[in-house]
Parts: C-alpha cells; structure tokens; sequence
C-alpha cells in the first residue's frame, strides 16, 4: 500500500536582510491514510514552515525550497505542481486549519459562504446546493442553530466556534489529509479539550489523515498515534506515541516530557523548563543543534551531527547517546532521579 | 556501517552557558536604533539635507546678498535668470532670488510656528482627555468632532477675514483647528499606554509610575509626535501659499513664496519664471517634508525594529 | 443601524449650527462698517434706512436669533453687493459649474486612485509600484493651484482650451473645457487615495484569511475579487469626504486660474468685495455640504462593514 504522504530530505530556506535562514534542513517522515501524525517542537523549529511546504503556501522568494527536497502525495511531487495543479490540490486532497480562528476568516462575508467557497470550486456545485451543504457542515462540527449561523458573520462567533468553523471549511471537501498548525493554542483550556476531540471523533468518521503541529504535549497525547520532534529544523527523534512518551531517547524529548506540569507536583517541585535557547538559524551550528542545552553534551556533539540510530522499526533518533563508544544513559531514569 | 571515530571524542562536557544563553544580536536603544533605521534611508536623508540647506539659505543669503528685496529697478522689470540675478527679476525689477531667500523665512515661521503651536495645544488637549478618561474624555472628543466637521480652509478663511490680515492673524487662524489631529492622536496613546500590558508588568515589577512614563510613555508618544509635526508643516506652507492666491495672506511689505507664487501666475503666460522658482520653492520644500516624515515613520515604528 | 444614523444626522445639526453661529459672530465682529464701504458718504437717512433694511439696528444677539431662525428655513439672506439678488438665487446660479467639477474630479480621483493602489500594492517594489509611489509624493507636495497653472501653461492653447466653461447645458457640453480643471483638481485625490489604497491592500494582503483563501485552493482573481477588494476598500470610504473638502478649497482657486463662473471664484469675490452676507451665505452652504458628505460616508460605512451594522457602533 502507497504511503499517502512522504515527505524526503525537505530543506527550506528564507532569504532575509540578514541572510539565509536555514528553517528546514532536511526533514523525512511519512504517513499513511487516516494515521495522525503530531509534530511536536518549540516556535522557531521549522515546524510551521514544514506544514506550509505541503501546502504550498511557501512564498518564493523570499522562501526556497532546495532542489533535493521531495514530497510526494499518492505518489506525487508536488513540489513539481504547476498552479493549477496546486488550486486542485489545496482544499481538495489537503485542508490546513490556522492557529489563530479570529484573523483566519474573512470579517465581512458570511459564514457560510466562506464554507460554501471550496464547495463551488470544488465539487462544482451551485451556490444554494452549497450554502444546504454548508448547513450540514456546521452541524457536524456541532454547532446549533446551523441554518441561521450560516448567514451571520465571525465576529458573531465566539473563539472556539470560529475554529469549529475553519474545520467545517477545511472537512467541505472530505480531503485525504488535514493540517492543524496549533488549532488550540489560541482558545481556552475548556475548549481546546472540545476542539481536540471533534477532531478526532471527525477523523475516525471521515478518515482523515492528520498531522496536529503543537508545542503541547498534553495535546498530542489524546490524539495522535505517531510523533515527530524537531528542533532546529531537524527531526530528532520520531516514532509512535507509546514509543516516545514511555521510551524517549533525545535528551530534548525527554526535557519537553518532563518541561510538561504535572497535577501531582508536590509543593515545593520546581517546573522544570529547559535551560537556554534555541540556536540561530542564520549560521546553524554545525554539530547537534541541541548540543549547547544539553547535560550530557560531548565533545563529538559539538562538530558531527548526529547519525540516525534506529530503535524499533518504527523508532528512530538522532543522538550520539545512541553510539556504542558512549556513555550508556539511561534517561528516563536519570531524570527520575533528579526529581 | 559505523565510522571510525575517536573514543576520546565521547567524553561529556555537559552545557555550554555561554554559548546557549549568548543573545545573537546586539541590543541598542530604541532612539539608537530608529537613528540607524533613519540614516539607512537615503531618501529621507537626503530630504533632511534639501530641508537644512533651504533652512541655512533662507536665514543667510538675504544677510550676505548685495540686493536687497524690496529694490525696485523697474527697467529691468519681467527680466528672466541671468549671471547678475540668478532667478530672474519679478515685474516691479526685484530680485527674485533674494525674495525667495526672505519669502522663505515668512514660510518656513508659519510651518514651524504652526505646527508647534498645533503641537502645544493638541498634545495637552489630548494628554488631558485621555488621562482623566471617563465623561471629561468623551465631552472634550465630541466637541473634536465637531471642530473636524468644519472644513479647514473655510475657518481659516473666516477667521483671517475677521483678524484683519497680517502675520499674527494668520498664524492664530490657520492654527484654530489643525491641532484636532494631534489632539486624537496623543489621546489614543495616552489611553494605549495606560492600559497596556507592560505598564501593567513594569508596575508589577515595582518600578515608579514617574520612571514609567518616562521609559515607557514618552518615547511611545514622542515618536508618534514627531512623525505628525513633520506632516503638518507642509500644510501650513500650503495654507499659507492658498491664502496668498486668494490675497488673504502676508501682506506687502513682507513676502511669502505664496505671495510671489500668486503673483507670478498673473504674469505667467509670458514670464514663467516668475511662477515657476517660488512654486518651486513651494514643492520641494512640501515633498523634503512629506519624505522625511515617511522614514521618520518607518524608523521610529517600534514593530518595524530590527 | 437605525440608532446609527440618528446619532450620525444629530451630530449633523449640531455641527452645522457650530458653524452658523461661529460664522455670523466672527462676520459681525469684523472693524470698520459694511454699510459705509462706498466711496461716497451716504446720507443719514439712506444710511438709517439701509440699516433698518438689514436689521443692524437691533442688538447683536437678536439678529443671531432672526438669522438661525432664517438659515434653519433655508433662507440664507440677500446679498449686500448685488441688491435684489438673494443668497439662494445666487447660489442656485452659480452652484452647477462647481458642482460638475467637483463631481468629475472625485470620480476621477476615487477611481484612479484605487486602481493606482491596487496595481503599485500587486507590483510592490518594481517600476510600477515606483511610479505610483512618485505621483503620490508629487500630488501631495505641488499644490493643485500651481499644478493647475503648469497644466494651463503645459496643455492649454492648441490642444486644450486654457479657459471658459460652457455656458448653456452646463452638464452635458463643453466636455473639453473641462478636462484641464479636472484634472487640476482631482490630483490631490488621485494622489492619496492611490497612496492609501496601496497601504490598505498591502494590509489585507497580510492578514491570515487571505492565507486561509488560498489554502482552500482559490485562484488568484478570485482571491483578489472576493476577499481582497472589499477588505481593502472599506477604510478607504471614510477618506472620501476629506477629499471633497480639498475639492471644494481647490475650486476657489481653480476657477479662478481657468475663469469658470462657479460658486468657489464667486466666493473668493465676496470676500474681496466684502459682500458679508454672501461670504455667510456661501460658508455655510459649503460646510452644509461638507459635513453632510462626512455623515453620508459615515452611514455609507456602516452598511458595507457588517461589524457596524450589527452592533451599532462605530468601530
């Protein structure tokens, strides 16, 4: 079975007043249909930008997306598409949904007719057939009183139905894949949970492929079944979600892990955050780039990237932790221990 | 496969503070850094050059220059530019090169008099409605409201009318409703900055509400200040430059390029010159301004920093 | 919405009264006497009927109450220059040549303007967006009055003529004559509204439904149509009534330079002729105008931004 999406050796890159900032420097991963994948780093990994490329909404310039990157859907390059082929593809066979839902919709037109946009164009339907369809849309993203919402405008909704909106939007079409970049970072609490399992009940009903772009753990958790880590404009470690949340072996997973606050923190826990900063992608370092924050940093840490170490078939990291001639650490342990 | 690599390479060393903590960019005031983003823009630049050349002229050629403007030599009335009279002499044989030198300084007064004047007025107008807040706010912008319905020129007129013409009256009426601007504006960032989060987080941090003005209010405000002084002087210039087509402006024996502006239109069919360096004079200085006023914009916008 | 408008049609009367009662006081506060202006010494009795004919006997205060009482009914006087001819006669005569150019100017301008804006925003940064840029700066910066003299002087003569307006079917001949005042008058518009329409796309251009737009897989044009257009006009609208009073000033002096016997060369005659009851006249049918295209554009806002029509406020 062909994989739905397959992402190869994607490098991007911005072109700045201040030079080249390398977002994206070789990242692969895969996904078949109906999985969920969550890609899961700090702002400024290059996880957003990633997204972005397998939408097309990389502008060039300023951005460029290097020549030996490859993403192909069903098969497909679409790094090779021509415009046309990009307007067929985009809300049709991929949907994105934004992080922020008040400024990801147009404030003076109708909701329903935003919806009933990807209707018309896509499955060339006429403007009454679409506003009906737009109504059951609404209403499988469980908002009440569809018929009359339909004509009213965002700033008539509140936050969390905004977004419910933008899946609505996103789903009009039954697309193979969606793309949430941080859907709840913007919303309360209360509502990311409600957001977060529409989500996932839509994508058990539709068959959707998800990937889910967060810097929240407690996020992924609930819904996905593979994670991927960046940092830096890598991917440093990747694998299904009990493998990584059970078994982490990057020293950066297991801070972000730990970085998580738990309800049982007793009174005088400190939370832990992880020291330091992200490198500068304007001259990224040329060893790991997590090699200044971490504890158990080596002298090959500083100058050689890291090579791939393969944990399971389906868990792989990048880490000289992982190399026969290290030190052997056992880091979940270690960090137990700490506490 | 496994490459061969040093053993002694493995050995831990742990984090690296410096290098992880180290901030890539260097940090520099916000006037350090608006005056760099300034200087990079060479059009505005070169504006700020034409503005102080024009400025240095119109205060020293009339002291240095052997005509005098008020000399009459009427046989050489209407004369075009030549080696003797670089501009050319107007229709009653005066120089007209040192008439814009003197015509610019009644010019220039009434912009920078006039834009301090609205600067002045406006600023407390609108520290004072967005300080107090509440009823005093919304009376004193109703009442803004209203000043703006009425068209400018219109009381501009009305009022010189009724003060008589001169320099004095002039300035008091082209200043009666332009400060409306600046009022708004200075009220907006007053009520802005006393709501506004990092007040808020300086107070909380314990700093004194006199260093949060200071450090936070002000170069905000001052900023947004600046820009909109150097758009009003230009329209004081024209103003002025109006007035004088319709002969309500300076009065002979002074001059303005207003002045001189009307009066060379009346002879411009067959003496170009004599419209063409005044309305000149008019235009350069107007665009220097507006130039100047889009890259102090630019380099003083705080969410444009780099 | 109905709230609104009421709000917007008082602030209206209120303004509108400010102006009257500001304009006959600073009138009356004016030296000297308007009745003594002519060369000759009029005999006591002429004078004394004279001032009872414009009522200048009667205190300050009581004349201010006759005189609102007689603007609210939309008598605006008679003028003191030219006896027999009342304000409203005057006016009506003289109204169509200005009214035409203003009209021709502001189309001019709003439509020009905004396709300058949208086309400098699409080509930012080339030789379009430059030259857009270029005639914005050069609008602003030369004053209509010098701009129409070098038009008159540039074009006028063999290709177009320098002066007159057609006399007999003011709005529909003559179109040549009037193509330089047009011109003239309408660059100031064409000028800012090409400026802020090009800030105002590049705005929306930015903003993230614009992205979300095209993640749904729209075409460019579409794009353009359906979510730039309206986002990006809308804060033009409340420009418009700035612009007219710029016409409206720059008319005094365009008909001026080009001889057409509008409302806006009249006025500046009455002022120079010290016409007082004209000079009111004339000042108050302008800020009528002024601040009845000012609500217009305020109400007209309010219908195309739904975020006003539903909540009733001003944003």
């Amino acid at each position: 079975m062909s994989k739905l999406l397959e992402v190869n050796n994607l490098k991007v890159s911005y072109h700045t007043y201040a030079g080249e900032v390398q977002s994206v420097r070789g990242v692969s991963f895969d996904l078949d249909k109906g999985e969920s994948l969550a890609i899961v780093g700090e702002s400024g990994c290059g996880k957003t930008v990633t997204s972005k490329t397998i939408m097309g909404l990389i502008d060039t310039p300023p951005g460029e997306i290097k020549q030996d990157s490859e993403v192909l859907f069903n098969g497909k390059n679409i790094l090779k598409f021509s415009e046309k082929e990009w307007q067929h593809y985009r809300g049709k066979d991929v949907s994105m949904i934004f992080q922020d839902p008040m400024t990801s919709l147009n404030p003076t037109m109708r909701v329903g007719n935003q919806i009933a946009e990807s209707l018309i164009i896509h499955r060339g339907m006429s403007k009454a057939e679409a506003l009906e369809e737009a109504v059951k849309m609404l209403e499988m993203v469980n908002i009440p009183n569809a018929k009359e919402r339909i004509k009213q405008y965002p700033h008539q909704f509140s936050g969390g139905m905004r977004q419910r909106v933008m899946i609505a939007i996103s789903l009009a079409c039954n697309p193979q894949l969606l793309i949430a970049d941080e859907p709840t970072t913007a919303l309360d609490v209360t509502i990311q949970a409600q957001i977060m399992d529409l989500l996932k009940e839509l994508q058990s009903r539709l068959g959707t492929a998800i990937i889910m772009i967060t810097h929240d753990l407690g996020v992924v958790a609930g819904m996905a079944q593979k994670i991927a880590v960046m940092y830096a404009g890598k991917i440093i470690e990747k694998g299904f979600v009990d493998e990584i949340f059970e078994n982490p072996k990057h020293p950066y997973t297991l801070a972000l892990l730990n970085a998580v606050p738990k309800l049982e923190l007793k009174n005088k826990e400190k939370l832990v955050s992880i020291q330091g900063t992200p490198p500068d992608l304007l001259a990224p370092p040329k060893g790991c780039g997590f090699a200044s924050r971490c504890k158990y940093c080596m002298k090959i840490c500083r100058i050689k990237y890291p090579e791939v170490s393969t944990i399971s078939d389906t868990h792989e990291v990048a880490c000289w932790l992982q190399h026969p001639l290290a030190v052997k650490v056992d880091l979940a342990e270690d960090i137990r221990r700490e506490l | 496969m496994e490459t061969k690599i040093d053993k002694e390479l493995f050995e831990v060393v742990g984090y690296d503070k410096e290098v992880s903590d180290a901030i890539v960019r260097p940090s520099i005031t916000y006037w350090q850094d608006a005056w760099r983003r300034l200087k990079k823009n060479k059009v505005a630049m070169l504006s700020m050059l034409l503005l102080i050349v024009i400025g240095l002229a119109c205060a020293f050629v009339p002291v240095f220059s052997k005509m005098d403007f008020k000399e009459q030599a009427i046989e050489l009335a209407n004369q075009g530019p030549s080696k003797e009279h670089w501009f050319g002499m107007d229709e009653l044989g005066r120089d007209i090169f040192v008439r814009i030198w003197i015509g610019g300084r009644v010019s220039i007064l009434i912009g920078l008099v006039g834009a301090f004047v609205s600067l002045v007025v406006g600023a407390i107008y609108g520290g004072v409605s967005g300080y107090f807040g509440g009823a005093v706010d919304d009376i004193m912008m109703r009442v803004v409201e209203v000043i703006v319905g009425i068209p400018y020129m219109i009381i501009v007129i009305l009022v010189s009318i009724s003060l008589g013409k001169g320099l004095t009256s002039l300035i008091i009426a082209l200043c009666i409703t332009s400060w409306t601007g600046l009022a708004r504006l200075v009220r907006g960032q007053v009520l802005q900055l006393k709501e506004s989060e990092y007040v808020l987080a300086a107070q909380m941090l314990g700093t004194s509400p006199m260093k949060i003005v200071l450090k936070h209010l002000l170069p905000n405000t001052l900023s947004v200040i600046i820009v909109n002084l150097t758009f009003q002087v230009p329209g004081f210039i024209f103003a002025e430059a109006f007035l004088s087509f319709i002969s309500l402006g300076v009065q002979p024996p002074y001059t303005s390029w207003g002045a001189m502006a009307s009066l060379g239109q009346q002879q411009m069919a067959y003496y170009p010159h004599e419209l063409f360096f005044p309305a000149a004079a008019i235009s350069l200085t107007m665009l220097a301004f507006n130039l100047l006023g889009d890259g102090l914009r630019d380099a003083l916008d705080p969410k444009l920093r780099q | 919405m109905a709230q609104y408008i009421l709000k917007r049609v008082g602030y209206l009367i209120l303004t509108m009264w400010v102006i009257v009662t500001a304009t006959f006081f600073l009138m009356n506060t004016l030296p000297g006497d308007p009745i003594q202006t002519g060369t000759k010494l009029l005999p006591p009795a002429v004078e004394a009927n004279l001032k009872e004919k414009w009522g200048l006997n009667k205190p300050v205060v009581e004349r201010y109450f006759i005189y609102l009482k007689n603007v609210a009914q939309g008598n605006l006087g008679e003028s003191m220059k030219s006896p027999g001819l009342t304000a409203n006669q005057i006016i009506k005569e003289k109204f169509p040549a200005s009214a035409r150019l203003g009209l021709q100017a502001i189309c001019l301008g709003v439509v020009v303007g905004l396709i300058f804006g949208i086309i400098a925003a699409f080509r930012r940064n080339t030789w379009v967006d430059y030259s857009v840029i270029f005639i914005a700066l050069v609008g602003v910066s030369v004053p209509s009055f010098v701009l129409a003299a070098l038009l008159q002087k540039a074009l006028g003569g063999k290709i177009l003529p320098i002066i007159g307006w057609p006399s007999e079917n003011i709005w529909t001949s003559g179109f040549k004559y009037t193509i330089l005042p047009t011109l003239a008058a309408s660059f100031g518009s064409i000028a800012t509204y090409s400026r802020f329409m090009r800030t105002s796309v590049l705005d929306v251009l930015n903003n993230d439904y614009i992205q979300t737009a095209k993640a749904k897989g729209l075409s460019k044009w579409a794009i353009i149509r359906k979510h730039i257009l309206r986002n990006s006009i809308t804060p033009i609208i409340t420009m418009i009534a700035p612009q007219i009073a710029g016409i409206v000033t720059g008319s005094f002096i365009i008909e001026r330079i080009f001889c057409i016997p509008g409302l806006g060369m009249y006025y500046v005659e009455s002022i120079n002729g010290r016409d007082f009851t004209m000079i009111m006249a004339t000042t108050i049918f302008f800020s009528f105008f002024f601040v009845i295209s000012i609500v217009l554009m305020d109400i007209l806002y309010g219908v195309v931004d739904p975020r006003v029509r539903i909540t009733g406020e001003k944003r």
